[in-house]
């Protein structure tokens, strides 16, 4: 655990640098082939059902992620966007370790921390922290501010006394630009975003090195939200984070993220750097996306308008999840899955159209 | 005269501690066929301000003064019976969650059908005709079969079309729409609001568009209004406000948005947050959070704290502002001089 922890101190500077093209440093958290399903048929006598005079079992499963492989590099923000249902709240969580894969593997420093048990998996959830979307629903309100960032700093690390635990309270408030005296209020006397420095003070009190956002500032008004937003790119510059932050807002990975995956249903379809991906956008449905953005500059801009809607979960079209809606498709996107290929700059795309020059 | 006058429109609530004021003097006409946006983050008064315009604020609020005119009759103070004549009508309203707007026990067809036949004497039979005409238009496919289903059975987007499909059902003159595409996703976003425009140009249809967006109302509208505190601080064409913003509020939030810096590199934030209706600051609403509160002398301005700022026009705007309202004196005592 320390020795982990030395390692990846001495990698910091590096990071630090802003080097963003560097890959050959190992990635901090690896996704390889990750599939989450949950079952829509209740137990397993809800599953019985006759047909033709004889009983079977029958089972519906949503298939929330359908095979992703994410590498998240040392100090990078990674965004993941899609639409609701695509399943980007659903790899947050996996990730976490708060929904366990149906298959595949999550590496964290280089250990495999899928599978372990909670207790295993304790001084891993030190150093990886979540923000949720909700700031109304995130706090407790039965809590003090200060007992609710109390709370993890006592669980992780018992040894520490009383007086060194409402130090790091203190600090971390500061840090978040709540003032420390508000320690005995309760949530509701705070405004959605003064919830929202807290609840990601109570990510930063155990020190984390690598911070789950599920769409932190989704809740929050323009004005706080370019609050928000600053105030975690501070913490990422003095403490070094490395995030994984999830949203639907275009506009806000542009600003804060290092590199973008995109994701239609359960799959990811484009992963670049985000300059890359906001010039060059490759796979039909970034471009979909990226056309529908509301700037300001122009008065009505021509979108790309996609046909139909996203399809169900529970039963996945063939081929390219994409296929249905996709103005480009042929006869091979509707049969076969494509791979996330590499094109230039640094860009994955998983479309048959692109790897053929199509497109 | 334009379609819809509102004229210092004050809509106060009635409770325990005394009165809350949730719009004060707010002004604005709307004519046929024109697009009004009206901006500002949550608790500024824009979504009371809509309902207000129909008269749908439920108690304890009520409309304390002011008048709306709608094509010359007195709305404000309508009893319920004459107020019917026109709601969903002759104007109609969008709202902003279209899974909790459409009655769950009821197929489309129904509703639709109820909505007709409660303003129009006409047989089942011709206001199915009327509905399946209306589904078409907002690009529906296979209406006949939506008729029969229920909202469950549609997507977050297709209850949008739907909901608009009865808005336009009575070929209204106004469509308030309160936050219409916040609860949907980007691309779909994209095709409601291009439907809804497409639409209201089509049938010369007014529209009233409520959002905390300012990419769509760039997008959308003709003419702006911004709120802050429940007082309109800046209003004039949406074009002109977005690309020269006067009051300190509005130039905050426009360079708030992360799409105004350069990527990576610090928001430009406004501090603080919008205070409570109930305990406002005296004088200009915005004062503790704004940046231009100082005047040359780096001491505040004695008329911030302590008066109301009231409108003053600059170019084809109004603005809310005692620092612009100096500035357009200075600008036209310069003028002046300069014909003397």
């Amino acid at each position: 655990m320390t020795a982990a922890v030395s390692q990846h101190d001495s990698k910091a500077p590096a990071a630090a640098a802003g080097n963003r093209e560097n890959d050959t440093a190992a990635p901090l958290m690896e996704i390889r082939n990750l599939y989450k399903r949950f079952s829509l048929s209740g137990d397993f006598l809800e599953q019985l059902k006759f047909r033709g005079g004889k009983l079977v079992r029958e089972q519906e499963h949503v298939h929330a992620i359908n095979g992703i492989d994410i590498d998240i590099r040392r100090g990078e923000a990674l965004c993941v966007v899609g639409e609701s249902g695509c399943g980007k709240s659903t790899v947050a969580r996996t990730v976490m370790g708060l929904l366990s894969p149906s298959k595949g593997e999550i590496h964290y420093d280089g250990q495999r921390i899928d599978h372990l048990s909670a207790k295993e998996l304790l001084p891993y959830r030190r150093r990886m922290q979540m923000i949720f979307q909700n700031p109304y629903a995130s706090l407790n309100p039965r809590m003090t501010i200060q007992q609710t960032l109390e709370e993890p700093i006592r669980l992780h690390h018992p040894d520490w006394s009383k007086e060194r635990v409402r130090d790091q309270v203190r600090d971390v408030m500061d840090s978040v630009g709540i003032d420390p005296d508000w320690g005995s209020r309760f949530g509701h006397e705070f405004s959605g975003g003064q919830r929202q420095r807290i609840a990601i003070a109570r990510a930063l009190a155990v020190d984390p090195e690598f911070i789950v956002a599920d769409e932190p500032i989704s809740a929050l008004d323009v004005s706080i939200q370019a609050q928000v937003l600053n105030l975690m790119m501070e913490a990422q510059q003095q403490r070094n984070l490395t995030y994984l932050f999830i949203t639907h807002d275009l506009a806000v990975v542009e600003h804060f993220g290092t590199r973008v995956a995109v994701m239609y249903l359960g799959m990811v379809c484009e992963i670049a750097p985000t300059g890359t991906l906001f010039a060059k956008p490759r796979h039909p449905y970034t471009q979909a996306l990226l056309s529908a953005i509301p700037r300001l500059e122009d008065d009505r801009p021509q979108h790309i308008r996609l046909q139909g809607e996203v399809p169900t979960p529970v039963n996945l079209p063939t081929g390219c999840v994409f296929h249905g809606r996709c103005p480009h498709a042929n006869e091979r996107c509707r049969q076969e899955v494509p791979a996330l290929i590499d094109v230039e700059d640094g860009a994955r795309v998983a479309c048959h159209g692109v790897e053929e020059g199509r497109l | 005269m334009a379609l819809l006058e509102v004229n210092n429109l004050d809509v106060r609530f009635a409770l325990r501690g005394g009165d809350v004021r949730a719009l004060r003097d707010v002004c604005f006409t709307l004519d046929r066929g024109e697009r009004l946006g009206i901006v500002g983050e949550s608790g500024a008064g824009k979504s009371v301000a809509a309902f207000s315009l129909l008269n749908l604020i439920a108690k304890p609020g009520y409309i304390a003064g002011g008048s709306i005119t709608f094509d010359g009759e007195e709305l404000s103070g309508m009893k319920d019976r004459g107020l019917r004549r026109i709601r969903g009508n002759r104007i109609s309203m969008i709202f902003q969650d279209p899974m909790m707007t459409l009655n769950p026990v009821l197929s489309i067809g129904e509703q639709m059908v109820e909505c007709l036949k409660a303003h129009r004497r006409i047989s089942t039979r011709e206001a199915r005709a009327i509905s399946l005409h209306k589904l078409n238009q907002v690009q529906i496919p296979s209406p006949e079969t939506r008729l029969d289903q229920y909202p469950h059975e549609l997507s977050g987007g297709m209850r949008q079309r739907v909901i608009i499909a009865i808005a336009l059902l009575l070929d209204p003159d106004i469509i308030v729409a309160d936050e219409p595409t916040t609860a949907l996703d980007v691309t779909i976003q994209a095709e409601i609001m291009d439907l809804l425009l497409d639409l209201c140009e089509k049938h010369n249809v007014g529209l009233v568009l409520i959002t905390h967006d300012l990419g769509v109302v760039s997008q959308v509208t003709q003419r702006m209004l911004v709120m802050y505190a429940g007082r309109v601080i800046e209003q004039g064409p949406t074009r002109e406000i977005i690309n020269d913003p006067q009051h300190p509020y509005t130039q905050g939030l426009i360079n708030a948005l992360p799409q105004m810096a350069t990527p990576g590199s610090r928001l430009n934030q406004i501090p603080g947050s919008m205070p409570s209706l109930s305990n406002l600051p005296s004088g200009c609403a915005f004062h503790p959070r704004c940046s231009f509160v100082n005047d040359a002398s780096g001491q505040p301005r004695k008329a911030c704290l302590d008066k109301v700022p009231g409108f003053v026009d600059s170019g084809n705007c109004r603005v809310a502002c005692h620092m612009v309202a100096e500035l357009v004196n200075q600008q036209q005592r310069d003028s002046r001089e300069e014909t003397l």
